[in-house]
């Protein structure tokens, strides 16, 4: 972190334990599941976390370029999340017993 | 003073990103859970690329930024809505408190999902291709 001693440094710092808290907190639910539904949205709000996280760290060490990074991952994580529901949707049957343990 | 309010952007963004989480962990069932990620995560995630477009202050960095807001909000909705149909007709159970269920009356042959009643299949009405 370059500005770690300043108010913008700090915040960034604090920011990004905070996000960070918040994806080990999806990723529990996540290992949890029980429906395959419930994973994709972990898997989903993981990648809407990780571009904050990706905003976040760009401040920290003051490297504008990482916003591309964020915004390139959000645009793939919803063609993602498309892909997920349509498969749910058109999935066979037998796939889920085991899910709905 | 830009640093003040970037700063302070980041710590909101932060927090709301939390509260999506911590809804994810906590919510009874899928829906209220999707309902979390979507509004709490989308808000949170805004928020804070917002603080990182105030921070650059800068053409490239603040176009892209909003650009990723933009996006967004305007795909969280979306993705939301066909994973909440694709999960209701796979039969995901809902909450028993569930106060209201508008699908259940749209479409009566979908049955309630008991957990040892058969799994309900595709939507009854939709014609869609033959498997």
């Amino acid at each position: 972190m370059s500005g770690s001693g300043t108010l913008l440094g700090t915040v960034a710092t604090a920011s990004l334990g905070i996000v960070a808290l918040a994806i080990a907190l999806t990723l529990v639910r996540l290992v949890r599941g029980p429906h395959f539904a419930d994973r994709v949205v972990a898997v989903d709000l993981l990648a809407t976390l990780a571009v904050a996280f990706l905003g976040v760290f760009a401040v920290g060490v003051d490297q504008p370029v990482l916003i591309d990074v964020g915004l390139a991952l959000a645009l793939v994580s919803f063609v993602a999340t498309v892909a997920f529901a349509r498969f749910i949707e058109r999935r066979q049957p037998t796939h889920t017993e085991a899910d709905r343990a | 003073m830009l640093d003040a309010v970037a700063a302070l952007c980041l710590l909101a963004g932060a927090f709301f990103c939390l509260v999506a989480a911590i809804g994810v962990v906590r919510l009874p069932d899928l829906f209220t859970r999707m309902h979390a990620a979507s509004k709490a995560g989308t808000f949170g995630v805004g928020l804070t690329m917002l603080g990182v477009a105030v921070w650059s202050a800068d053409a490239g960095p603040v176009t892209r930024a909003l650009a990723t807001v933009a996006f967004l909000v305007l795909t969280a909705p979306v993705g939301a809505h066909l994973l909440g149909r694709a999960a209701y007709r796979d039969g995901v159970p809902l909450w028993e408190r569930t106060v209201v269920d508008e699908k259940a009356a749209e479409a009566p042959s979908l049955p309630r999902t008991p957990p040892a009643a058969p799994r309900p299949r595709r939507s009854a009405g939709k014609p869609g291709p033959a498997r």
